[in-house]
């Protein structure tokens, strides 16, 4: 014990150091961590506040998350949520390396620079300015889609209100963000590939289009699995602000548009269910853990460095 | 465009020489360079759109739609927004205070735990490195936190309730202890201790120094981060002297909304109504709230992409 003390003495200056850090993580992350008992209570609000509202709230169990699974809710959600996610993993993967191997083959190096800061702006922005962005196009009376539409002759389209388009506008809308971003790193591997091999390559006679196949490719191909790999193990956490801001909360468009993320927080805000809204989070809590965990097995199988521990 | 025309001019010959065999054909680089600045355009082009319908006149915008070239230009938005500039400066200031405060807040504490336990004398690094580390893994939830934020620390309606849940972030932590690892030598901080020097002053005078570029690119994600933020004040801000603006963007759009829809209500909304330039009012916001972003991104995304990159390798 008493060395113990000694050992927290002789490391004052080092404890002190995350001694914020751990305070937050403790009131900010553990804390509510601990709060997630309420999933399996049925929460009343306590007039002595917080713990004591844990307290005295009754035991029901699993009943929150039998109550949460009975509802067509959930599956609807869970499969926007992974559908979605899968696609964005997908198609971003495909769009960010053609993007990085057609930029690094560009002659006019200034001009790939330019480029390159145009397709980051997205990246930059705020969901909240991306869907006034959005809703410049989307716009019933006023947008460029329908005024496009109107002038050849057919008629507007009602775009907040027709679930049917919103897998592809929100799919867009993710790529357009995120696949500026995602390139830089396949960008610079590119950069790190041997020249002899390529030079190998062209004395062999290969065709450009062979050259990215047999040596580009298969180059990139270690970062591009372990990528998609940590990608997965996020798929059950969507991003909140493409969901939310974008389709503007249009009630028509749920069916297309709720993800888990959504479905929580309309659960707190109008739903006041705390108790099931709190399931909710959990079980995509749970599942994100025992994805990453998995993931992350895997990717040190692969290589040890890109495994997060 | 002039790089690509200048070996057309050339003798073939010569062409073959001058060519870089690592790059397209010429023929194949005008076809990409079009197509990769077509690409490149559709990024910007939003934001561009949305600055041609903030200078148009409401009229032409209510007759016509949002045109590419609107039929009448006016500064009538932004002329409405600098007279209900209370609101807007209220909550520019409260951005630019969240965005400074948070962000000084936030990398100093993410500098000192990242340092110590990238050092190996600190006996319980690998304790803290778990406890910061797990919260990457696990989420707490949004209830929970939204439970505490309100009912046990009292935040709500508070600044502290923007500032303190962006503070800390586990994965910015690991990327500084990596920069820590990586870029400064042990041996150093040994001849400062042997010299006398105390811990903290080797931290502020020797380390910091030494991991500024990992610090100024954690202090930008953190810049960014706070800047952009709307989904705390959505959670947690009511009163409107505390709404930072993109949540003021967020909410005019949601009042005007009101408005429009309930226009049958009666003569003093539907006055309002006409004389709010609506749509170009929302425009002109969206563009004040992104011109800081769209001219000072450009600067400062190196450090970005040496973020990304750093992030992407362990120790």
């Amino acid at each position: 014990m008493k060395k113990f003390f000694r050992n927290l003495w002789e490391n004052r200056t080092w404890l002190l150091m995350v001694l914020p850090g751990t305070l937050w993580f403790i009131l900010l992350a553990y804390i509510p961590m601990a709060g997630n008992v309420i999933a399996f209570k049925e929460y009343t609000i306590h007039p002595e506040g917080f713990i004591a509202s844990i307290i005295h709230s009754d035991w029901v169990g699993f009943d929150n998350f039998k109550f949460l699974f009975s509802t067509s809710d959930a599956w609807v959600i869970t499969r926007n949520t992974i559908l979605y996610n899968l696609v964005f993993i997908l198609l971003g993967l495909a769009l960010a390396v053609a993007l990085a191997i057609l930029l690094s083959q560009l002659a006019n190096k200034r001009l790939a620079k330019v480029y390159q800061t145009g397709m980051l702006f997205p990246h930059f922005l705020s969901w909240v300015v991306v869907s006034y962005f959005v809703f410049s196009f989307l716009s019933m009376d006023k947008g460029l889609f329908n005024n496009i539409l109107e002038s050849l002759g057919m008629s507007g389209i009602s775009w907040y209100h027709e679930p049917e388009y919103w897998p592809y506008i929100l799919t867009s809308m993710n790529v357009w963000k995120t696949v500026g971003f995602s390139s830089i790193i396949y960008l610079a591997a590119i950069a790190g590939i041997n020249r002899d091999y390529y030079e190998a390559a062209m004395i062999d006679g290969a065709s450009k289009w062979q050259q990215i196949k047999h040596v580009t490719l298969p180059a990139l191909m270690p970062l591009m699995v372990i990528l998609t790999i940590l990608d997965i193990g996020k798929i059950f956490r969507a991003d909140f602000g493409l969901f939310y801001q974008v389709p503007r909360d249009s009630g028509t468009l749920y069916s297309v548009t709720n993800v888990i993320d959504t479905y929580v927080y309309r659960g707190l805000m109008q739903m006041g269910d705390i108790s099931m809204t709190t399931a909710a989070g959990l079980y995509q809590s749970m599942v994100g853990l025992i994805l990453v965990l998995l993931t992350n097995y895997i990717v040190k199988r692969i290589d040890k460095d890109y495994a997060l521990f | 465009m002039k790089a690509e025309e200048k070996p057309a001019n050339l003798s073939k010959k010569r062409r073959k020489k001058v060519r870089n065999p690592h790059h397209f054909s010429p023929k194949t680089n005008i076809i990409m360079t079009v197509l990769l600045g077509l690409s490149a355009f559709l990024c910007i082009f939003p934001f561009l759109y949305v600055i041609i319908i903030s200078v148009s006149s409401e009229e032409s915008l209510i007759r016509y739609g949002y045109k590419l070239i609107p039929e009448e230009w006016s500064l009538d938005a932004y002329s409405y927004l600098w007279n209900m500039r209370g609101q807007l400066f209220q909550s520019f200031g409260i951005s630019l205070l969240v965005t400074i405060l948070g962000t000084v807040i936030s990398v100093l504490m993410i500098t000192m735990y990242a340092y110590a336990i990238s050092r190996p004398q600190f006996r319980y690094r690998g304790f803290f490195t778990f406890f910061a580390f797990f919260t990457m893994l696990f989420n707490a939830g949004l209830v929970p936190l939204y439970i505490v934020m309100n009912q046990f620390l009292d935040l709500r309606n508070t600044i502290w309730a923007l500032i303190l849940p962006l503070a800390m972030n586990a994965f910015y932590i690991i990327i500084m202890r990596t920069f820590f690892v990586r870029s400064i030598p042990e041996a150093i901080l040994e001849s400062a201790r042997i010299d006398g020097a105390s811990e903290w002053r080797i931290f502020f005078k020797i380390s910091v120094p030494l991991a500024v570029p990992g610090i100024a690119t954690i202090a930008l994600f953190s810049t960014l981060g706070y800047w952009n933020d709307w989904f705390h004040a959505l959670l947690f801000i009511d009163d409107p002297n505390l709404v930072p603006l993109q949540a003021l963007l967020m909410r005019i759009e949601n009042n005007l909304e009101f408005i429009r829809q309930n226009t049958e209500l009666g003569g003093a909304v539907q006055e309002i109504y006409a004389t709010v330039p609506q749509d170009a009012a929302k425009m002109a916001m969206v563009v004040i709230a992104t011109l800081p972003i769209a001219l000072t991104y450009p600067f400062f995304q190196k450090y970005f992409i040496s973020g990304l990159t750093i992030g992407g390798v362990k120790e």
